[in-house]
């Protein structure tokens, strides 16, 4: 017997019980559903996280004082020395820009509205570093670093909480704790992120930040931002970084008091984390899958029972084990094969839905039905219904054709 | 020289059936000449079912010899003697066991399908056996269509398209009435005179065996009478 007269007996057989058929369908039908959905879903937030951290800037390493991974005696605060000392054209020749900043969180109100936002004290190269730019005004400048100037940049989602408007704010004074600060610029939306709006923020010199918010004193600041020159020297930086802080700092040999990570690591690490989410989903929607996978098997086993003589009449007029085995996994390959590629749609639409709501709740999300998700589905189920109809069918090829045939 | 299309030596069949051994053929020696009408007759549990399954290969002797068309087929394995059943046996059956989703063509198709005959030429052969069995006019119609005659006669044409050496019929009038009953008769020993088909049939019917030319009478897994 040649496989088109196997798939077209199967597919006769399968027709002629047409609810149990689409029952046992349905189930492998969900099965691959799930396992396309979930995997789209779990690539699509890859692939916003991944985005918005390469959205941060580019070439870009964060510098943070303390080590996390060993235990260290002394930790020496990161300073803007330590800064100014990494754009040493000799120590570091692949570092571009530096800018380092102070973090603080602030409350910010104008005319009794009052928002809680993120504070940033910046120096001008921060502009250049993330990629920021300014739709009225202008950035902080070189004057204004130099002299604390009291002035302010707000984010679209600040202005849009004081102001109800994004123009025509420059010249405006905010107080941020209890100070008054002008309004010099606002920022242009950069969209959500993972690690919250990067919208939602001021932005002040840092020399004012040290002077009238964080009053920490001299002139420690909590990250330094580093811009390399070109994306295949990020190694390189790394290491004139480590070893400019580390002959600052004094530190003992193996104990670098300073943490630094490239975006790479954040796009790895989100990776990793993303990865580990797609495979426990995908590994949940399997369940399902293996389940269906299930019922396949449960219904080629009362199909064999119920077709004992037909089977012992084809052994009869000579059909060999191998016909019939052939006879019945063709039957549970093409139950799980219709309901694969049933899935795969169900699995596409539901994808698409959910990207839908994401979009509907303001969530820049888009789930992706990857070709390698829809052959894997594919394989997977139709390996699934060879799977579980293997054991039907190997008993409906070694029964005795006697007994068969008396069967009734 | 006599040809033997059937020759068997001291054939025995034992069932263990827990502590207890069950001889259902307890050494049968006998030859059948090709082209001959045989009936095979015995109350029940005479041993004729198991030597009609032993005939047609389909089962194994527990000891004995067994010659068939020249072939030794005693110690065939499951899918060599799935291919003599398929090349020299033809079985008609009491129940018909017609394939119910199938058309009649499709049904005397099927022996051809495990022999692997391509399609234009199944086609061709399964059409010219319906035609010799008189239901050349009925071969797109579904078993359920069909009368229990003419049912049977599906299946002697299902029997006779591979060109097999012998025909084994158990109680091949056994579901019918007695009209269809001899028509089904008349058809096989017809079938016998024009192709010299051989021709073993098992039954109970003294009518039936009184239409062959020779009886073997099989009582307690032995041969009690061959005449």
């Amino acid at each position: 017997m040649n496989l088109a007269q196997a798939i077209r007996e199967a597919l006769e057989s399968l027709a002629s019980n047409k609810m149990r058929s689409i029952l046992t369908i349905l189930g492998i039908v969900i099965g691959v559903g799930a396992v396309i959905a979930m995997l789209a879903v779990g690539v699509g937030a890859q692939d916003t996280i991944t985005g918005s951290i390469s959205g941060i800037g580019s070439n870009l390493l964060f510098v943070f004082r303390g080590n996390q991974t060993t235990e260290v005696s002394r930790i020496e605060p990161l300073t803007l020395a330590d800064a100014q000392a990494l754009l040493d054209q000799f120590q570091a020749p692949s570092v571009n820009k530096v800018a380092p900043v102070v973090n603080a969180d602030v409350k910010v109100i104008y005319a009794g509205e009052s928002t809680s936002t993120s504070l940033v004290g910046v120096t001008p190269s921060y502009a250049d570093v993330r990629n920021y730019a300014v739709t009225e005004g202008e950035f902080i400048t070189q004057e204004q670093y130099l002299g604390n100037a009291s002035v302010v940049l707000i984010g679209p989602d600040v202005a849009d909480k004081l102001f109800n408007r994004r123009d025509g704010l420059v010249g405006e004074t905010v107080r941020i704790q209890g100070q008054p600060f002008r309004i010099t610029g606002v920022l242009e939306s950069k969209g959500g992120s993972t690690f919250g709006s990067q919208d939602n923020v001021v932005m002040i010199p840092l020399s004012t930040a040290q002077a009238r918010i964080t009053r920490r004193g001299s002139d420690r600041v909590d990250m330094i931002l580093v811009n390399v020159l070109e994306a295949n020297q990020m190694q390189q930086a790394t290491d004139e970084v480590a070893q400019i802080l580390r002959s600052r700092h004094r530190t003992k040999i193996g104990e670098d008091d300073f943490t630094i990570f490239s975006q790479q690591d954040f796009v790895s690490t989100a990776k990793t984390i993303t990865g580990v989410l797609t495979i426990f989903l995908g590994g949940v929607a399997g369940i399902s899958l293996l389940v269906g996978g299930i019922g396949i098997m449960n219904i080629m086993l009362v199909s064999v029972t119920e077709r004992t003589r037909e089977i012992g009449l084809r052994k009869a007029l000579g059909a060999r084990k191998k016909d019939i085995l052939i006879q019945f996994l063709t039957e549970s390959s093409m139950l799980s094969l219709f309901g694969g590629v049933i899935g795969i749609g169900l699995g596409w639409l539901i994808a698409f839905v959910v990207g839908r709501i994401a979009a509907a709740s303001g969530t820049p999300f888009t789930p992706k039905v990857g070709i390698d998700a829809v052959l894997l589905a594919t394989i997977f189920s139709t390996a699934v219904g060879l799977f579980f109809g293997l054991y039907p069918a190997n008993r409906a090829a070694n029964l005795e054709p006697v007994e068969a045939l008396r069967y009734e | 020289m006599p040809d033997h299309v059937i020759v068997t030596n001291d054939l025995k069949k034992i069932y263990t059936m827990g502590q207890m051994e069950v001889h259902a053929l307890d050494g049968v020696s006998f030859e059948i000449n090709r082209g001959e009408v045989v009936a095979i007759m015995g109350p029940s549990g005479s041993g004729k079912s198991t030597l009609m399954n032993l005939l047609g290969c389909l089962d194994r002797p527990t000891s004995g010899n067994y010659l068939l068309d020249g072939e030794e087929v005693h110690s065939l394995d499951d899918d060599e003697l799935a291919d003599i059943r398929n090349r020299k046996v033809g079985f008609v059956f009491q129940s018909f066991n017609l394939l119910p989703r199938a058309t009649a063509l499709a049904n005397v198709e099927l022996p051809m399908r495990y022999a692997g005959v391509d399609k234009k030429e199944r086609i061709q052969r399964a059409s010219a056996a319906l035609d010799a069995v008189g239901l050349g006019d009925r071969m797109d119609h579904k078993p359920t269509e069909l009368s229990g005659g003419q049912q049977q006669r599906v299946a002697v044409a299902r029997a006779l398209v591979n060109n097999p050496a012998i025909l084994m019929a158990d109680e091949p009038t056994g579901n019918l009435d007695s009209k269809s009953g001899k028509e089904i008769m008349e058809l096989l020993l017809e079938l016998n005179r024009k192709n010299g088909t051989t021709l073993i049939i098992v039954t109970h019917d003294q009518n039936v065996a009184s239409q062959t030319r020779r009886t073997i009478r099989l009582r307690d897994g032995l041969i009690e009478e061959d005449k």
